[in-house]
């Protein structure tokens, strides 16, 4: 290779040729190996995906489970453990196994389709992050089944988490588990925003990347700085419990409410990390099924970009109640209430949009209709819990849980059932039915009026979050007896919804490009080939599939018989240098393994800290072992 | 309004919680109309594409095009929701200085420390005869301005009595304090808003807000030592009880039962439930309560001994005595 001129992609090699050398060089080995070898974005984000969605469908059992316990009040249904149990699993489930990868993972497929270019920026970074999660996952929900998972809720406040009154190994498995999660999604985060930033088509210039791309660098960004927070948090946590250093003890000196700041320093971003890859969901579909492109494009980016940056400057209205200065809360109220302005004026944007186009009622849309139809409640009764006088009576009510569950299922799980309707036919060449699918969408959409407005209602006559049964004669009966209601139909469209995933795999073949979508994405082949795209297309505008009609413009010059990417400058994407790629490797998967040991291990002793980082080093040295390099001849542009 | 609930927060039984009310509402108006301004927009939005005049469409070409109106409409609806948000934002910091003008001049005060899973109340007076020790249940008077000193001995708790105001956590190594101006006499409950471990459902408080007179007179009574046992049966129960396993936790003031690391029983019969809101009091629910307390709320740190019945009905005699 060295010697002899490379093969490269162009005018006179194109077509089936091209084709079947880019396979060959795209391909990875078959078989087991292979498969944990894997450094594919598409492959990767599917299996995100995949895993994501069965964590969902055990978490959502557990919900229904404690309905069963809700519907009467002094059921006995659940011992205090197991419920105490299944609302911490639930909500640690959702938030760090369910919501966070589920959107990271369709990012991880969707962006380097998106902006063009063969593969993700660190692919082996992607494929270990991946075997991390999965093992975080795997970790938490063992524990679980042998009886020590934990127990303290999702945000496992100290001190009933520390060393004197979280008795067992409940709080460390919660503390090992968001380690897991955290690695994963930090890298995860750290490759997507490269990609966005170094890799997109030349010609898509910031002001031309899909809005999808822009959620996805912005929650990148949110992921960098808010996860150390809580990863920090939880070595404490677990140097406290483990080692004996005093950092939650008041008795010596130590605060409580450190852990709260630092947990809400990342807890409130997150909600904003799993919002805005939904609002990247919303902008695409709107713009493919309203027929035209985003209306004001610029102030949904301002918008994206100004959410990312107040929801670091809110944490603190989860902590009205621990009776922090007044003056204080005010900041913080208003911050709280500032921040609905972006998402109004996005929210203005898209409607803007659909009036202004000619709207096509396809599934995805629907989904569109009922995000808005559900989170906007969610949106403004987010604006009634950040004023301090009234957050004093709804904190830690089931207001706040309807609150929640209205913004994260409304706001980001419809949008993402929308997106998945949207793209499953990119991702499987085939379209899922649209009369199950519409069928599961009318279900799962009045399931979850049904199971979640009374909740305000609950909330409001006295139920506080995290008890295992009510009083009679409060008033609860009956809003109780709906959820629980709502909640069973909720469950059925969600099977319902899994069933057409499945029978959909025989459905109707999509084509490249099946609802004449104007993205990148839609310009290669459903399910796309190994290197994505033959030749790297040239963007030209916002809407490149819409504008050039005929044939898209393309750049030439790209090895064929080596993985290579083409960067392009930050800002004016203009073409920079050729890059080699990662082959496939097994370290990735090594590295991840010797990792999930130390960390499972470090539950128990701290000692395994210092013993588990031997077989890490040993994997991340073969992983990285540098390789000779090939004289080149050649200029790094063509 | 029409709920008579001992536990809401539409009560309005005092000053905050009728300030919680008025906000309430200011709020739910301005959101009610903001929600159907936007599902109003939708929904012509919508319907507009239906009709045959040519939209900006693709199909049109004319796709990146849009129609000058919406620049202006852009400029309205930023207008509205920032006017709409800062009054909001005004009213409640508004409500809130109204709250905080309780603190004042407070007119009673009393010390509350939660543990799991029961409260432990003061009620504290220069004058050290004329304290008060009770659990779990507090009596105020009506009209008088109540200042509340909280902690917490172990784990985070939060005090929360929605007919009178919101919460307040109680936190180790923190003091945090309540401001409470109740308007209404009645009975309320409270309950444990932060989730505190395995029986954080059943660590309720009764509230009784009573006139001035029926106050002193509550005052008076929980003021005084316990009375002493006239029967055979409620002398053997009392024997039992302050010799055995029940004085090492529980106080009983008059008697050699000084134990302080569970409630207060001196005056246990006269209160309105049985461990912190778990049962109502009367004969029955005491009976299960003694027997077996891990029955009634599993996992509390009151053992199950397992009295010999002639000792249960002696305990439950004496029990009843504690008025």
């Amino acid at each position: 290779m060295s010697s002899t001129k490379a093969l490269r992609d162009g005018p006179k090699l194109t077509g089936p040729k091209l084709q079947s050398a880019l396979d060959a060089t795209w391909s990875r080995p078959r078989g087991l190996i292979g498969w944990l070898s894997s450094v594919d974005h598409k492959e990767i984000g599917a299996r995100y995906i995949v895993t994501a969605l069965i964590f969902l469908a055990l978490a959502g059992a557990m919900a229904l489970h404690m309905r069963l316990q809700l519907m009467f009040p002094g059921n006995r249904l659940m011992t205090p453990e197991l419920y105490d149990t299944s609302f911490t699993m639930h909500g640690t489930t959702m938030m760090f196994l369910f919501a966070v990868p589920v959107m990271q993972g369709v990012q991880i497929y969707l962006t380097p389709l998106m902006v063009g270019t063969r593969n993700m920026a660190f692919p082996r970074l992607t494929a270990f992050s991946y075997f991390v999660y999965l093992s975080g996952g795997l970790f938490l929900w063992t524990c679980h089944f042998l009886g020590f998972g934990p127990d303290n809720g999702w945000f496992n406040y100290v001190p009933l988490s520390g060393p004197q009154y979280g008795i067992g190994k409940h709080s460390d498995v919660w503390a090992q588990t968001v380690s897991f999660t955290e690695v994963a999604a930090l890298a995860v985060a750290v490759t997507l925003t490269t990609t966005v930033l170094k890799q997109r088509a030349p010609g898509m210039t910031l002001a031309r990347m899909p809005l999808f791309a822009w959620a996805t660098l912005v929650t990148s960004l949110m992921v960098i700085f808010s996860m150390p927070a809580v990863e920090l948090d939880s070595i404490l946590l677990l140097s406290d419990r483990l080692v004996g250093t005093q950092f939650f003890n008041p008795a010596e000196h130590g605060d409580p409410l450190l852990w709260q700041h630092m947990f809400w320093f990342f807890g409130h971003p997150e909600v904003y990390i799993i919002f805005l890859p939904a609002t990247g969901f919303i902008s695409e579909i709107v713009a493919t099924f309203s027929r035209r492109s985003l209306f004001g494009y610029p102030i949904v980016v301002l918008a994206l970009v100004s959410t990312g940056i107040l929801a670091f400057g809110l944490w603190v209205h989860h902590m009205f109640a621990t009776g922090l200065p007044r003056v204080g809360y005010s900041f913080y109220t208003a911050a709280s209430i500032a921040v609905s302005i972006p998402t109004g004026l996005q929210i203005f944007c898209w409607i803007a949009t659909i009036w202004q186009g000619r709207p096509r009622f396809e599934v995805p849309f629907l989904y569109i209709i009922a995000f808005f139809f559900t989170f906007v409640i969610g949106g403004l009764s987010g604006v009634i819990i950040a004023a301090v006088p009234l957050d004093l009576q709804l904190h830690d009510t089931y207001f706040i849980v309807a609150h929640l569950h209205y913004v994260l299922i409304g706001g980001s799980v419809f949008p993402l059932l929308g997106a998945i309707t949207y793209w499953y036919p990119k991702l499987t060449g085939r379209m899922m039915s649209p009369v199950l699918g519409k069928i599961s969408f009318w279900m799962i959409f009045l399931g979850f009026q049904l199971a979640f407005f009374p909740m305000h209602i609950s909330g409001m006559l006295g139920m506080p979050r995290r008890v295992y049964t009510y009083p009679a004669g409060m008033g609860l009966e009956l809003p109780n007896m709906l959820s629980t209601i709502g909640a069973f139909v909720v469950g059925m469209s969600v099977l319902l919804f899994v069933l057409n995933l499945i029978i959909s795999f025989g459905g109707k073949e999509a084509g490249d490009n099946p609802w004449d979508a104007s993205s990148l994405e839609w310009a290669t082949s459903s399910p796309p080939p190994g290197y994505n795209f033959a030749h790297i297309p040239a963007v030209e505008s916002r809407t490149p599939l819409w504008d050039n009609r005929d044939t898209l413009p393309v750049v030439y010059g790209l090895k064929a018989e080596e993985r290579e990417l083409l960067m392009t400058s930050l800002i004016s994407a203009a073409s920079e240098t050729r890059e080699p790629s990662a082959m496939p490797s097994i370290w990735p998967f090594v590295s991840a393994a010797a990792l999930a040991v130390l960390f499972v291990c470090s539950v128990f002793s701290p000692w395994a800290v210092a013993f588990g980082v031997v077989p890490l080093a040993v994997a991340l040295i073969a992983w990285f072992w540098p390789k000779k390099p090939e004289p080149s001849e050649e200029a790094a542009i063509a | 309004m029409s709920f008579s609930g001992f536990q809401t927060m539409l009560g309005a039984d005092a000053l905050e919680s009728s300030n919680f009310l008025t906000l309430f509402a200011v709020f739910m108006a301005v959101c009610v109309v903001m929600y159907l301004l936007v599902i109003a927009a939708l929904l012509i939005g919508m319907w507009r594409g239906r009709s045959s005049r040519e939209q900006l469409t693709v199909e049109s070409g004319r796709h990146h095009e849009t129609e000058p109106a919406f620049r202006t409409a852009l400029i309205g609806w930023t207008a509205l929701i920032l006017v709409g948000l800062t009054a909001l934002t005004i009213a409640s910091f508004f409500t809130d200085r109204s709250n905080a003008s309780v603190a004042q001049n407070p007119g009673l005060t009393l010390k509350i420390t939660a543990n799991q899973w029961w409260w432990d109340v003061e009620y504290t007076s220069p004058d050290s005869s004329k304290m008060i020790r009770t659990a779990n249940e507090i009596h105020l008077p009506v009209g008088v301005p109540v200042e509340a000193t909280l902690q917490a001995s172990d784990v985070i708790h939060s005090l929360w009595i929605p007919n009178l105001a919101g919460k307040q956590d109680l936190i180790p190594g923190r003091t945090t304090d309540i401001q409470l101006l109740p308007r209404k006499i009645g009975t309320y409950r409270g309950q444990c808003a932060e989730f505190c471990g395995i029986q954080h459902t059943h660590m309720a408080l009764d509230v009784t807000v009573e006139s001035k007179a029926d106050f002193e007179k509550w005052v008076a009574a929980q003021q005084r030592v316990a009375f002493a046992p006239t029967t055979p049966l409620q002398l053997a129960g009392y024997r039992y009880v302050t010799t055995r396993e029940c004085s090492a936790c529980h106080n009983i003031t008059g008697t050699p039962a000084g134990g302080t690391i569970g409630p207060d029983l001196t005056h246990f019969a006269s209160r309105r439930s049985i461990g912190a809101g778990t049962l109502p009091m009367n004969t029955g629910n005491l009976y299960g309560w003694v027997a077996d307390p891990q029955s009634q709320k599993p996992g509390n740190h009151m053992p199950t001994i397992g009295l010999e019945p002639a000792d249960l009905h002696a305990v439950v005699a004496y029990l009843e005595t504690l008025k």
